[in-house]
């Protein structure tokens, strides 16, 4: 095993990363709250808030993307129908069981009805903890939905003002600014070397590096990509004779870690993926002079990434995000899991499919839930699909 | 060889029906051959939605609405729902999302077929104005697939907090007025006047204040009306595509006249049987009911003496029995205002004081929920709303499972055993409350 000179190896980051992600107490983000008396804790949902904001106040974002497969959800489950995803119960259950007990607001954005409801449910359950469903506009134009989400973000900056007990300046919001492009700049570079080389960073080591992201103050997640970059690149792994795919519906409720381990395992390099997408929603640096709040605004309406949460008013357009996807990391194909009930990724899975058929990309599909333990099937479905990439696909 | 032979059914009891459900009948069969014959009579259509429809605007430039629920309700009514949506999820659609979609979906891939028979005219433009569920954006970006038309998003923030802010108002008149209407015209080829939509406005207005006379005639002993099953004949027309017409204010004044009158002569509501016996329990409603079934649904209390004095669903349409009427004054606002305040809008806090003040409000027994599989926006954290409006109101709950337009998932067994359970609880609350005093 390679390590680097000026860091540490890829199993020690990885090994940091796998311990945080194991963590269902979020004690990394307990123990950054409690080296302060002033330093509050803001969680969010998928798919994206303007982490820059609660940053700039001095808080930890600490993104809560449901309870995964190792977590027991006793009473969560009293509170969904069966007909209901998972994430949301998984999150009751952290929340009820007091896993989340540290946390001093949580946002829920606009995702979904779940996620909406979930946002009164927070509200009722959890009266002392500052809740927002955090809106944004499905209107594109600057001076329409523009305004209309730079006063969201104004009023959010308000609240976490109050939460705080003093303003949050312009100053400071443009260094947070500046500290998230680095780290989007840097997740950007990890998927491009993924795409150079998927071998050198597999995808379950990718996403447990960017996972690490939702617990970790943003400085701290950006020295850990960095020394990851640097560790992977000197691994020596050997290269498989696997396809290339890109694996999209994952963008909510996660799939668990052993399902991109099984993919992988299975002959698909997952060489781009729509998992984590608050890490790398914006897709180029956000200006950081001017008015911050203005910046963070159009940066959204203009260049942020698409995804089924998202209207998209230009019918020729729907779709080719993900065409462009396959085009750009080189991949054979598409592999759509979803997960169960979960209303906009089987919602937009047939106009995906029909994109891509157009495209002549080929595709799978599969629905999994966060603690789906039976891989076997997943497996042989990935493992047939690659194989008649590798021999119907002329390579 | 052995021929099976099916015996024949009996031949259906004649339903009973109110003078104003027959007049709505009529309306909505006038509406579908309007519908239908677009295509020979030149009118363009607008599809849209129920919670978050503009009829006043789009009537403003001479176009028909088209509301797909309602067209998927019409074919759970009619038992074709069913088939529809098995074609949808063969052509590729989940079997776990929205069956109203599937249902539309699964419609246009078998003919198209409005009620009448007739071929449905594809849409002139798709009018995306939704409000309180996602699922409709999906839905138009599917038609908007198969239709290749052009669609129109109004978006709709959701009131998370509550409350309907300034940020919002402003947000929703600008975009009517800087991209819906500029739109409209150029499809529709009209100019947008804003006295007509004014007077459309006037005309909801009227209509409106009888349909909360009649909804608020269920706070009497009897009620005459049952506000969730008959409800939706009710709603009917205002959700539709007549409100802010002249049909619209006939409708609801006869309507009214007529419940007035069961009022004085202390009747119960009319169910398909005839009118209801005597009045045992009143019950709050939360959810949509199932269509592919409805009648034996309704049956299921009906026969039990158990009337719905109020409803969330019956509001889907609009809230208006806090006070809020479209206003002339403020056209463009008060569409906003509508849309915002649409039941399904409401955040989940919202929603439990509503529930709660029914229950107190009308007297109720207790909070029934029919949770709906297809639909997050009602059902996601309805287990939690009855609990809370249990502990406020000390009056029990219910809570029984269907679909909207999906056979497969109306078990009669089981919502007969809730029923039965619940009304025993109902009971055993009078006795004790009765030991008590």
């Amino acid at each position: 095993m390679a390590t680097p000179l000026n860091g540490h190896s890829c199993a020690e980051i990885v090994g940091r990363a796998q311990g945080l992600f194991d963590d269902l107490s979020f004690g990394a983000a307990r123990q950054w709250k409690a080296a302060s008396p002033e330093r509050k804790v803001i969680g969010y949902m998928p798919i994206y808030v303007p982490r820059e904001i609660i940053h700039a106040a001095g808080f930890l974002p600490l993104g809560i993307v449901g309870g995964g497969d190792q977590l027991e959800v006793i009473h969560g489950d009293a509170y969904y129908q069966s007909y209901i995803c998972r994430i949301p119960r998984s999150t009751v259950e952290l929340g009820v069981s007091g896993r989340l007990d540290f946390v001093d607001g949580m946002l829920f954005p606009s995702i979904c009805d779940v996620i909406r409801n979930l946002s009164g449910m927070w509200k009722m359950m959890f009266p002392k903890v500052y809740v927002r469903y955090f809106d944004v506009p499905q209107n594109y134009r600057d001076d329409i939905g523009g305004n209309y989400y730079i006063n969201e973000l104004a009023e959010l900056r308000h609240d976490l003002e109050e939460l705080r007990g003093s303003p949050i300046t312009d100053d400071e919001l443009s260094r947070s600014i500046a500290l998230y492009n680095e780290n989007r700049r840097l997740v950007r570079d990890l998927y491009a070397l993924r795409i150079r080389a998927p071998w050198q960073a597999p995808a379950a080591e990718v996403y447990l590096v960017l996972r690490a992201g939702l617990v970790l103050p943003v400085e701290e997640h950006s020295t850990m990509i960095r020394e990851y970059l640097a560790a992977a690149a000197q691994e020596e792994r050997p290269q498989r004779d696997n396809c290339r795919v890109v694996l999209t519906g994952v963008f909510c409720e996660q799939p668990p870690l052993n399902l991109i381990k099984s993919l992988e395992l299975a002959g698909c390099y997952v060489v781009d993926d729509d998992l984590l997408l608050v890490t790398r929603w914006l897709t180029a640096d956000v200006p950081t002079d001017g008015d911050p709040l203005r910046n963070l605004a159009l940066a959204f309406l203009h260049q942020s990434e698409s995804t089924a949460a998202k209207y998209e008013p230009d019918l020729k357009e729907k779709g080719q995000h993900l065409v462009r996807a396959v085009r750009r990391s080189a991949a054979e194909g598409v592999i759509f899991a979803c997960p169960s009930f979960c209303d906009p990724a089987l919602l937009e899975r047939p106009m995906l499919q029909h994109v891509l058929k157009e495209a002549d990309i080929p595709y799978i599909a599969f629905k999994y839930a966060e603690n789906s333990g039976q891989m076997q099937p997943i497996r042989e479905q990935a493992g047939t699909f690659s194989d008649s990439i590798k021999l119907w696909s002329g390579r | 060889m052995t021929t099976i032979t099916t015996p024949k059914p009996a031949p259906a009891k004649e339903v009973d029906k109110d003078a104003s459900m027959l007049k709505q009948k009529e309306m909505m069969a006038a509406h579908y051959d309007r519908l239908t014959s677009a295509p020979e009579t030149g009118e363009k259509v607008a599809s849209t939605f129920v919670p978050g429809n503009l009829n006043e605007l789009i009537m403003c430039f001479d176009l028909l609405n088209n509301l797909p629920e309602v067209n998927a309700i019409q074919n759970g009514l009619r038992r074709q729902s069913g088939a529809y949506v098995l074609e949808a999820e063969k052509i590729g659609h989940s079997e776990d999302v929205c069956t109203y979609v599937k249902s539309d979906i699964g419609m246009m891939a078998k003919g198209n077929l409005a009620p009448n028979g007739k071929k449905f005219p594809n849409p002139d433009v798709l009018l995306l104005s939704y409000t309180g569920c996602f699922t409709f954006m999906k839905w138009f970006e599917l038609l908007r697939e198969q239709y290749q038309c052009e669609t129109i998003m109004l978006h709709t923030p959701y009131m998370g907090d509550g409350k309907i802010t300034k940020n919002m108002i402003e947000y929703m008149v600008k975009q009517l007025k800087d991209d819906v209407i500029p739109k409209l015209e150029r499809i529709s080829g009209k100019k947008f006047d804003i006295d007509r939509l004014r007077e459309y406005l006037k005309k909801s207005a009227v209509a409106e204040d009888d349909l909360v006379r009649v909804l608020q005639s269920a706070k009497n002993k009897p009620s005459p009306i049952d506000a969730y099953f008959g409800g939706i004949y009710y709603i009917g027309p205002i959700f539709g595509a007549f409100r802010g017409t002249d049909d619209a204010i006939e409708y609801y004044k006869f309507l009214r006249g007529e419940v007035e009158d069961r009022l004085a002569s202390g009747k119960g509501p009319v169910t398909p049987d005839g009118d209801m016996g005597k009045e045992k329990y009143r019950l709050v409603v939360e959810g949509p009911p199932n269509y592919t079934n409805f009648r034996q649904f309704w049956k299921m209390f009906y026969d039990e003496g158990a009337v719905v004095v109020a409803s969330s669903y019956t509001k889907v349409g609009g809230v208006y029995d806090f006070g809020f009427r479209h206003d002339p004054g403020n056209p463009l606002e008060t569409l906003a205002e509508y849309c915002l305040g649409v039941y399904t809008n409401r955040s989940l806090p919202m929603r439990i004081d509503m529930l709660s003040n029914y229950v107190k409000d009308y007297d109720a027994d207790g909070l029934l929920i029919n949770s709906i599989k297809s639909c997050n926006s009602f059902s996601a954290g309805q287990l939690l709303i009855m609990r809370e409006v249990e502990k406020r109101t000390g009056k029990p709950g219910a809570f029984v499972e269907s679909d909207l337009v999906d056979p497969r998932y109306f078990s009669a067994a089981n919502i007969k055993n809730r029923r039965e359970s619940y009304f025993q609880m109902i009971e055993q609350k009078r006795a004790g409350g009765r030991a008590a005093a």
